[in-house]
């Protein structure tokens, strides 16, 4: 049954003396700064939070423990004090062997994971050699066409040991594969391999639009990894269900939150579909959020996702274990936050919004570099951004204590409002049928359209402070922020290495394994197997994924 | 220029990257201005920028660009609207563009380069002023 405030209750009529008594006399005098005070997602926030705005939250049944059900305190009963974060540097350009030093470099100064950046005919499921490649590899990550790439990137990295994220979508199970045999090469047993891969396809469609094939051959695809990994590579993390490009793409804090967990109910209703035991597979779904400016409105995100997961696994699907009520999350912060204007202010950004991403209890954490909105950061400047979390969790104090906003009638009503948000969301996403079908209606893409829209324009009027930007914003030296520089000649290398791998390998082996996968996926079965044992052949992503085109054809964006 | 004649400017999203946000709020600014907007969707070669915009009749292309290749896909776009005779089409860019590189895209014809942080307003009034006045 909802509760319903009573009118007047004891709380209400103290904030109604406060409010006669002291504040109106003192807002008669001095009026507020302006009429209405609101969030970077343009949502009211009051002057006061009391008791009165937290008499719907019951502490047992919605706040409790860290540790325990529904988790909006955290997953782990000792928060920091037992584990910091992973401090997770995204990173990626130019050539395998470009990135293999960075990576090594970070290791060296202190990180502690890896997360790989693939460059745009990556993630589009094209070779370094296709013409549609052409000015774009190496550019936006590391450019990787075949398992001899991925031999040099992870060169001298201890796949057993290192947990490594990938950033990869639409051909996302050929990356995996191409993975697990660089492993397999170090001889690296699969049942100890963790890491994550994000292969979240449908936020593509939603927001990041880097797809391949239609939406229900490439929710197959997913499920495919799902089965897989499950069966032989069970510390494995096969999807990272991201709202982070939802909310680059304009969402606001709450159409990130809903879309999200909407996205994550609909992996797991097909999972469930495929046969799959929802306490089996859902433990290795992990989420990624961002980490935008306005501090309190993105903690209380992170605590509402994991009350609403916990929930939604227990009533929906009827999961028992807790590690399938347990949502783990990869933080970002906010990409679309940083100005070219007045670079080093985004030092300031990013540390505030992973200061809110700590406080809403992340498990692992990408800040990004200063030097970001100009191009791909420098050596100095993802150092700082690294530095930046080191300071956080070894100077600040904030690590010290559990979930310590929590009781905060402010933080705790606004959790409480983006539950009742985000479930209302769910409302209409179940109502169009589903998220796959909501996809395929255009919703989720004109909530976040209308939102982007509505952003810019409260930019525009002021409403919106952008420091640097729409405010104090001054003549600027040009050029004074060194920035990366990716060769042109990437591609010219990466050519070369193709060619040497197609010219070295047995290409009867690579048309037979890309005969198998088409055969595979046809007939609906596992097509993990064969990507393989393609992979194994040194059959190339291009190859890969063609053979896959053929099968299932090309997504085309309908017009919205 | 017929005053009477809306500006006509094709919205184009070259490349492989989908970061469309840009180009999308760009796209209904102009439209909210009261000019005619075109949007191409994702991934359009070079060749089939040019091809709408001389279909179209554009007076201006507005190219968004987030991925890094703005130095191989301007150029080209600029070259093949000239070698269809638009020569007093615009060409703006929108996105990640390093400083460093902006000279040189406007020796090779660019007429703007639009930097994260511009309002659209600024757009719309670049637009009006220099919509016609090439030829």
């Amino acid at each position: 049954m909802p509760e319903t405030k009573e009118l007047n209750s004891p709380a209400d009529a103290s904030v109604e003396r406060w409010e006669r008594e002291t504040l109106e006399p003192v807002i008669k005098k001095r009026p507020e700064r302006r009429q209405r005070f609101e969030t970077v997602s343009l949502d009211e926030v009051n002057r006061l939070y009391t008791p009165a705005d937290v008499e719907a939250v019951d502490f047992e049944r919605d706040t409790s423990f860290p540790g325990e059900f529904p988790y909006t305190r955290g997953i782990h009963p000792t928060g920091y004090r037992g584990k910091l974060w992973t401090m997770r540097q995204f990173a990626g350009f130019g050539t395998p062997e470009e990135t293999n030093a960075r990576f090594k470099y970070l290791l060296e100064h202190g990180q502690t994971g890896l997360s790989v950046a693939y460059d745009l005919p990556t993630l589009m499921g094209y070779d370094a050699d296709s013409p549609l490649s052409e000015g774009e590899v190496g550019k936006c990550g590391v450019a990787v066409s075949s398992l001899a790439d991925m031999e040099v990137l992870f060169d001298g990295i201890p796949l057993e040991e290192v947990t490594v994220s990938q950033t990869i979508n639409a051909p996302a199970s050929v990356l995996l594969a191409m993975y697990l045999v660089v492993a397999e090469k170090q001889g690296a047993d699969f049942r100890k391999i963790s890491g994550t891969l994000q292969n979240d396809i449908l936020k593509e469609y939603i927001a990041q639009k880097e797809w391949i094939y239609p939406i229900r051959p490439a929710m197959k695809l997913v499920v495919d990894t799902f089965e897989f990994c499950t069966r032989h590579v069970p510390k494995y993390n096969p999807i990272s269900v991201s709202g982070y490009h939802i909310r680059e793409a304009g969402a606001t804090a709450l159409q990130e939150l809903a879309f999200t967990l909407r996205d994550g109910v609909e992996y797991v209703q097909w999972g469930v579909d495929a046969g799959l035991d929802v306490d089996e597979f859902v433990p290795r779904i992990s989420f990624f959020f961002n980490a935008h400016n306005d501090f309190f409105e993105e903690i209380a995100k992170y605590r509402a996702a994991r009350r609403i997961w916990s929930r939604v696994m227990r009533e929906r699907f009827n999961a028992k274990s807790e590690r399938t009520l347990q949502l783990r999350f990869h933080t970002q912060t906010a990409g679309v936050s940083l100005t070219v204007q007045q670079p080093l202010n985004n030092i300031v950004r990013v540390a505030i919004q992973a200061l809110a991403g700590v406080l809403g209890g992340t498990q692992s954490l990408h800040t990004d570099a200063y030097d970001e909105a100009l191009a791909l950061p420098t050596d100095r400047a993802a150092l700082i951004a690294l530095r930046t979390q080191q300071i956080i969790a070894e100077e600040t104090g904030v690590a010290n204590t559990v979930d310590p906003l929590g009781g905060s009638y402010f933080i705790e009503a606004l959790t409480k409002k983006m539950e009742d948000g985000a479930l209302d969301y769910f409302e209409k996403i179940d109502a169009l049928g589903g998220m796959v079908e909501a996809i395929e209606k255009g919703f989720p893409q004109r909530e976040i359209q209308e939102s982007a829209y509505q952003y810019q324009k409260a930019v525009e009027r002021g409403d919106q402070t952008i420091v640097g930007v729409n405010k104090y914003s001054m003549e600027e030296e040009q050029g004074a922020v060194p920035i990366l520089v990716i060769n042109e000649e990437v591609r010219d290398r990466q050519v070369e290495r193709l060619e040497r791998a197609k010219s070295q390998r047995d290409s009867g082996a690579v048309s037979n394994a890309l005969e198998k996968l088409k055969r595979a996926a046809a007939a609906g079965d596992n097509t993990m197997p064969a990507t393989i044992e393609a992979v194994r052949a040194y059959a190339t992503l291009g190859e890969i994924c063609d053979a896959l085109r053929d099968v299932y054809g090309l997504y085309e964006e309908p017009a919205f | 220029m017929d005053q009477s004649r809306k500006i006509r400017v094709l919205v184009a999203k070259p490349g492989l990257d989908g970061h469309d946000r840009g180009a999308k709020v760009i796209a209904r600014a102009l439209r909210d201005a009261g000019m005619e907007v075109i949007y191409t969707g994702l991934r359009q070669t070079p060749e089939m920028i040019a091809a709408a915009a001389l279909q179209e009749d554009v007076d201006a292309v507005g190219v968004s660009i987030l991925s890094g290749a703005h130095n191989t896909l301007c150029p080209r776009i600029v070259e093949l609207l000239r070698e269809r005779g638009m020569d007093d089409c615009l060409v703006i860019v929108g996105g990640i563009i390093p400083q460093e590189d902006i000279p040189r895209l406007k020796e090779q014809g660019v007429s703007a380069v639009f930097l994260p942080g511009t309002s659209t307003e600024e757009i719309v009034k670049f637009l009006r002023e220099n919509v016609g006045q090439r030829a």
